[in-house]
């Protein structure tokens, strides 16, 4: 046996731990990956072991491997089975593992829930910690709805260590089970002041995760929020909460001017960058959400701005880079603040680094003016040339197009060099953005008239000197302007000056190297050059010509005939075909130009990209009714023709009914038309498949331009964007000049009464004047939609659930659903719920009633504000409101009001009120209390005004409202006062001798009703070494020792350490137990093996365990209206004690009894208490404590009398000890 | 919320893997990969926020973290690079101090912390992440705090007598023997990090 044990860990010294696994991979750099799979191959053995040790150490590894990219989630089970491991250690590394590769769609997840539930309710904190933190990465629907209610009980944990993770671990629990969010709302309010500030912010960092969200079910929070920011030191935490009033304030303006005045104080006091950073950021949101230009906001504009020019100056690109980004959003509603720092942003684009660089072009995007436009543009364009990296300098491709053409070309004056700079942007080499450019000169040419002779003139170029753009950038997209090219050609030929060039230009041999579509476009534009020149020359009279133009077009169009490409291919021989029968007239003598320009004849509208999708379904039509009926299977063919005649009858019914208002629908019908006809944007459907002339109503609205021309539109040679530029500022400059003249004129005649040009030499955006007039056709969109008409939101939005009213009080549904407890007999215990469910039935008559009074009160709101307040009464319930609170002048004052509706506290106080034991914890707990309890002082004077002014208060409410009023934490084991409890140990001494120390505690297992956990904890006092440890005892019938399958009853259970000198360590042993109801002791043995240098020796030591009752009992929380419907269940036997002598305070005395006995406080009320316990099969224990003078009776009740005697005994022998 | 915390060397070895959502591993390879890439072409005088709409590939398409406003926050420490995904609702500057605490954190809790040890003891680096950021959320952000939890969880561990038992830790001992040295050059202790305004922000 002890050669199995030495065996054993010589095993396990040849296993790898992680270190060795870790080096092993770095020795193996050439074969990784086989050495890795041999690693696997290792661990899948290890984990087959029955040693927990070896498992974790396994589990251990694979969470290694899992961080290179290896899947472990086969190993998913054997995470389970080391995070049930006893030892913290094991149990943190199966957690790890878990929450590294655990989620939704992990099937054994399931079986975790008690486990779980039970490290949740351990008495160690870690534990706790450790299954919080496991949760919060793997959480699931089914594991939020089952533990809710445990994590929510742990939001009072008496530690802050375990609220704080209880309470950030809420916020999953929510997104995975939203009907957990109302039930746990007030209590998580109540967080926002807890006494810990680490659970302050966790709670606050729930709230603003859920407000972020939903901010509008929020709002009613903001007072409370408020205050925190004006008392909350922690940076951390005032960021949130400034982040939180960013979100809100656009929903609530008033809000924004309560704001201004503590945020632009903390921007003047902080220190702090990040504080200060998201200070502005809340102040300039604040800025938004207010109607602009009020007068005395500019100054908070002005500190906003100077405060980020001072970021955006300093050498950390850090701030550098968040200060452009707070001021773009400044920008959207106060560009002159912003403008007036051009230079600085303009500098910012030459800043090394990259993200700055865009951050700024961002800026410039809405700095822009007419005025500066083109001085911007130019700067920008000098940037694309110096440029290193397609990818920025795409990005400013970009960025010039988005400039130039935002809220259609409202910046604009000057077309022809629009074009200009777009003709220069098709030179740059690599770029991806081909298209955009060709986007943007068919929008301008189609929508903006009085350009296209200009644009044509470009066009023609462009495709004259194709071969630049095809050849060097064969596989890039900027050929994709041919595209644009060749379709202003085109269809706008007309423009065209030298048609014959550019026909022949497209007919170049080379065209057939470019992509398909393009070619496509080449071929149908040649055919509208064609007709434009063929009418041309008909009219000129030069028939020959005209021959020879269509002799041209024969010879070259076979290129294309024989393209690859299906499209090219088709229009290529069909028109082929056509202009063959063209010749043929031509050789007639036949005028055919007239028909041929017919062809092409009409004018293509631009259409607003999302028009299609928004045309309306005409009234009448259901998209959804059979146009047919469709056949039915069930019928035999030889019913047809019966079907046929009843469908037809159903035809002709159907048929009369539109009959009867036939007049109605032809009326409507034309009264549509009549308003689709003056309605320009609506698109008609015509009648013929010919396009319209322009005289059709579709684009008469459009007027056609009268241009001045003080530009020449044709400029020689390759366009230079620089020349538009000198010619719009002498333009400017003249009309600058003119005004002059105009406004001294002005001046003389109305002499003071002037008083909007302040400055002559600021140029105001209206002074300048376009170049020409220039109309920019809008694209057509159907009736009544708009074109920024939001398109509907994800409706798979996660968030989405979350959205909740929670100013509602509480339904009696909404629970948390609370673990029934499986082992309860139905006869001996009555349903814990049962009781709860009825109680309450009741109470929430009540607050409904509240309720509705508080919706009338909010009904009556926008009245009561325009009135003068009368009663005192009133003024109080709206000192609740969020209303009163915003229309308060002093924003140093907020109302302290902790819970802005009274209904809904009271209601899931009295819910929770589960009280845990955490008895060695308890000194750390002394001051927290004391914290809270002057805050719970505040709570209860303002629910005593409350409570007076619901008059129909009833007597047999009043335990229950007690109950209320004492919140679950003052109650927890009585450590209300202030003095502190002495140290308690749950371990007692079990045996010792010179070597060997040995104390233990017995604990029931929640899992299983008839098992029990003896913890022992061996100390090596000696000065030796101590191994192959042993632990046997001599079953009795009724408890019995738990061993591994295949051993003998006598069989010992080997410790599973070994001890080295002054070392201790604990170690676990199952016991099965029939009956509970009697203390039992067990006779047994260790024995060991002393070693030292002397050699080694072996030795015994004998013990005797002793299980008494307490150790069946498992600390359970109770609520009190469950309690005490258990009492009068009747059900119980009942038993008392009385012990006299007793010296020590009451909350001492109920500190022990949860201690040593497992008990939970109920309720207590001076120097009387109510407890309960739960036995490990069920039984209910309850007492009742009371102390007097120098005595404490106890009463208790339980199922059982035999167990009940038996405790209370116990309970006796302890406390006579005291 | 924070999304994911990489930690990886200059070599794009990743170190420390923290995912708050799960992804299957291919793609938190990939993501890992991607991310290295970005910052490794940053030199260390740039901004430390890399954004979503950059025009560089994103490394948290919407697809994997289901919203555009994602950005990578990250520091750049001798040979490591920590890298921090949020999302808006988190301070870029509160961000970069949490990173600077993690350093430090480590620092305190390994000695003179170098790549080696979050090497071996990735496990140690996780328990100490798991008591400043649980599920995407920051739990604490006070070093003290943080170091007192975990040092207590140390010891808790030590008094269960560890993960491996004495005599195989002289085993280990024993395999360290065979062990090339392996410099331990990666002191991040002695390199002098600018922060801004860590001390008055903590």
């Amino acid at each position: 046996m002890a050669l199995k044990m030495v065996k054993g860990s010589i095993d396990r010294m040849f296993d790898k731990n992680l270190q060795d696994l870790v080096r092993g991979i770095r020795n193996h750099k050439e074969d990784e990956a086989k050495y890795i799979s041999q690693c696997i191959d290792e661990i899948k053995q290890e984990l087959k072991q029955d040693n927990i040790a070896v498992k974790a150490n396994a589990v251990c590894k694979l969470t290694y491997l899992q961080m290179l990219g290896y899947d472990i989630s086969w190993a998913a089970f054997n995470i389970i089975e080391v995070m049930s491991a006893s030892k913290f250690t094991f149990k943190r590394i199966g957690y790890l593992a878990a929450s590294q590769c655990f989620h939704e769609g992990t099937d054994v997840i399931m079986l975790t829930t008690n486990q779980i539930r039970k490290d949740l309710s351990s008495p160690n904190q870690y534990d706790t910690g450790v299954a919080l933190t496991g949760l919060s990465c793997f959480v699931t629907p089914d594991l939020a709805r089952d533990l809710a209610n445990d994590i929510m009980t742990l939001m009072s944990h008496t530690k802050p260590y375990i609220r704080k993770k209880a309470v950030l671990i809420m916020y999953k629990v929510f997104l995975k089970y939203p009907e957990s969010l109302r039930p746990a709302f007030p209590r998580l309010k109540e967080k926002l002041e807890d006494p810990d500030p680490g659970v302050q912010s966790a709670a606050v960092n729930v709230i603003c995760e859920l407000a972020r969200r939903n901010p509008k079910n929020y709002l009613s929070l903001a007072p409370l929020f408020f205050k925190l920011m004006t008392s909350s030191t922690n940076n951390w935490v005032l960021i949130k909460i400034i982040k939180l009033f960013g979100a809100l304030t656009p929903l609530e303006p008033r809000l924004g001017k309560k704001l201004i005045e503590p945020l632009t104080n903390l921007i003047h006091s902080t220190s702090a960058m990040s504080l200060l950073y998201e200070c502005v950021n809340t102040v300039i949101a604040v800025l938004i959400s207010l109607s602009s230009g009020m007068p005395n906001h500019s100054a908070s504009i002005q500190l906003c701005v100077q405060k980020l020019r001072i970021l955006i100056e300093d050498s950390d690109q850090n701030l550098k880079y968040l200060g452009l980004l707070a001021m773009s959003k400044i920008l959207k509603t106060h560009p002159k603040s912003v403008q007036s720092h051009k230079d600085l942003i303009l500098q910012c684009l030459d800043d090394k680094d990259e993200s700055i660089r865009l951050r700024a072009l961002d800026l410039l995007y809405g700095m822009v003016s007419k005025k500066n436009l083109m001085e911007i543009v130019k700067k920008l364009m000098i940037h694309v040339d110096k440029a290193e990296g397609t990818t920025y300098r795409d990005e400013l491709l970009t960025k010039i197009i988005d400039i130039c053409s935002q809220s259609n070309y409202q910046y604009i004056t000057n077309f022809e060099w629009y074009i200009s700079i777009l003709v220069e942007l098709t030179r740059l080499e690599g770029t991806r953005h081909g298209h955009l450019i060709a986007a943007q000169m068919l929008d301008v040419a189609i929508r903006v008239k009085a350009i296209r002779k200009f644009a044509v003139s470009q066009m023609a170029m462009l495709l004259d000197n194709a071969h630049l753009i095809a050849s060097n950038t064969q596989r890039n997209g900027i050929c994709e302007v041919l595209y644009a090219a060749a379709w202003i050609c085109g269809e706008f030929s007309e423009h065209l000056e030298e048609a014959n060039q550019t026909l022949e230009a497209m007919l170049r041999p080379k065209v057939t190297t470019l992509p398909g579509h393009i070619q496509a476009v080449y071929v149908q534009n040649m055919v509208k050059l064609y007709a434009s020149i063929l009418q041309q020359k008909e009219q000129a009279g030069e028939k020959e010509a005209a021959q020879e133009i269509t002799q041209l077009m024969i010879e070259r169009l076979p290129q294309f005939v024989q393209s690859a490409d299906l499209e090219v291919q088709e229009r290529a021989s069909c028109i082929l075909q056509l202009i063959k029968y063209i010749q043929k007239l031509q050789v007639k003598e036949v005028p055919v130009a007239e028909e041929v320009i017919a062809l092409f004849a009409g004018e293509l509208n631009p259409v607003a990209p999302k028009a299609q999708k928004k045309v309306p379904v005409p009234e009448g039509l259901d998209l959804d009714a059979w146009i047919n009926e469709p056949p039915s299977d069930s019928e035999s063919e030889d019913e047809k023709p019966k079907t046929i005649f009843h469908e037809e009858e159903q035809r002709h019914s159907r048929h009369r009914q539109p009959e009867i208002d036939e007049e109605e629908l032809a009326r409507r019908r034309e009264a549509r038309k009549q308003e689709q006809a003056n309605n320009p944007f609506y698109i008609k459907s015509s009648p013929s498949p010919q396009k319209r002339y322009q005289d059709t109503p579709g684009v008469e609205h459009i007027p056609v331009v009268q241009i001045d021309l003080s530009v020449p539109l044709k400029v020689p040679g390759m366009p230079m964007s620089d020349q538009y530029v000198k010619l719009e500022e002498e333009r400017r400059h003249k009309q600058k000049l003119e005004k002059d003249k105009k406004k001294k004129k002005q001046k003389k005649e109305k002499r003071g009464k002037h008083h909007r040009h302040n400055s002559l030499h600021t140029e105001s955006e209206e002074d300048i004047a376009p170049a020409h007039h220039v109309d920019i056709i809008t694209e057509e969109m159907p009736e009544n939609a708009l074109p920024s008409d939001e398109d509907d939101k994800d409706p798979n939005d996660p968030y989405k659930a979350l959205d909740i009213d929670l100013d509602k009080p509480l339904a009696d549904s909404e629970k948390l659903p609370v673990q029934r407890h499986r082992n309860v007999e139905t006869l001996k215990s009555p349903d814990s719920e049962a009781p709860l469910v009825e109680k309450k039935s009741k109470k929430p008559k009540k607050k409904e009633k509240k309720h509705k009074d508080k919706e009338r009160d909010k009904g009556k709101k926008k009245e009561k504000e325009k009135k003068v307040v009368e009663e005192e009464e009133e003024e109080v319930k709206k000192g609740e409101d969020l209303d009163f609170w915003l229309s308060t002048a002093p924003p140093a004052a907020p109302t302290p009001q902790p819970q802005s509706e009274p209904g809904m506290g009271t209601a899931v106080v009295a819910e929770s009120q589960v009280v845990k034991k955490e008895e060695r914890e308890e000194q750390d707990e002394e001051e927290e209390d004391e914290g809270k309890k002057s805050s719970k002082h505040k709570k209860k004077k303002h629910k005593k005004e409350k409570e007076e002014k619901s008059k129909d208060k009833k007597k047999s409410k009043k335990k229950s409202h007690h109950s209320e009023e004492e919140p679950p934490e003052s109650v927890q084991n009585g450590t209300l006062e202030d003095e502190p409890l002495p140290p308690m140990s749950s371990y007692r001494l079990l045996a010792e001798n010179p070597y060997i120390k040995m104390t233990y505690d017995i604990q029931g297992n929640l899992q299983n009703d008839s098992q029990v956990t003896v913890s022992v904890i061996f100390e090596n006092k000696s000065t030796s070494f101590l191994k192959s440890m042993e632990l046997n005892v001599l079953d009795s019938l009724n408890t019995k020792m738990l061993r591994p399958e295949g051993s003998s009853v006598h069989d010992g259970i080997p410790v599973p350490f070994q001890l080295p000198p002054g070392i201790s360590n604990e170690a676990q042993f199952v016991f099965t137990l029939q009956s509970i109801v009697m203390a039992q002791k067990l006779k047994g043995t260790l024995s060991f093996i002393v070693k030292n240098d002397e050699g080694s020796t072996h030795e015994k030591l004998d013990f005797k365990l002793h299980f008494s009752c307490a150790s069946y009992l498992i600390t359970t929380p109770c609520y009190s209206d469950a309690f005490a419907k258990l009492l009068e269940s009747g059900d119980l036997h009942m038993s008392s004690i009385k012990v006299d002598g007793i010296s020590i305070s009451f909350q001492h005395l109920l500190a022990k009894i949860c201690f040593h006995h497992h008990f939970s406080v109920v309720e207590r009320v001076d120097s009387c208490a109510s407890m309960y316990s739960r036995s490990i099969q069920g039984h209910h224990v309850c007492l009742l404590v009371k102390k007097g003078e120098n005595s404490v009776s106890i009463d208790g009740k339980c199922n059982d009398s035999t167990l009940l005697s038996n405790l209370l005994d116990e309970m006796k022998e302890t406390l006579s000890k005291c | 919320m924070i999304n994911a915390i990489l930690v990886f060397n200059n070599h794009g070895k990743p170190r420390l893997v923290r995912f708050y959502q799960h992804l299957a591993e291919e793609v938190q390879q990939q993501i890992i990969r991607d991310t290295f890439h970005l910052v490794l072409k940053r030199d260390d005088h740039i901004c430390n926020f890399l954004e979503c709409g950059s025009p560089q590939p994103c490394p948290c398409p919407h697809s994997l973290f289901g919203g555009s406003d994602y950005k990578l926050i990250y520091r750049h420490y001798a040979t490591l690079y920590f890298v921090f995904c949020v999302d808006s609702s988190e301070s870029e500057l509160g961000i970069l101090d949490l990173i600077q605490v993690f350093v430090e954190t480590l620092d305190k809790c390994f000695e003179n912390v170098c790549e080696l040890d979050l090497i071996f003891h990735m496990d140690k680096v996780h328990h100490i992440l798991q008591e400043m950021v649980i599920g995407g959320m920051v739990l604490e952000t006070n070093m003290n705090e943080i170091v007192a939890q975990v040092e207590a969880q140390g010891k808790l561990e030590k008094a269960e007598g560890g993960l491996s038992a004495a005599p195989s830790r002289a085993v280990s001992a024993v395999k360290n023997i065979n062990l090339p040295e392996i410099p331990r050059n990666i002191n991040i202790g002695d390199i002098n990090i600018k922060v801004p305004n860590l001390s008055q922000f903590m």
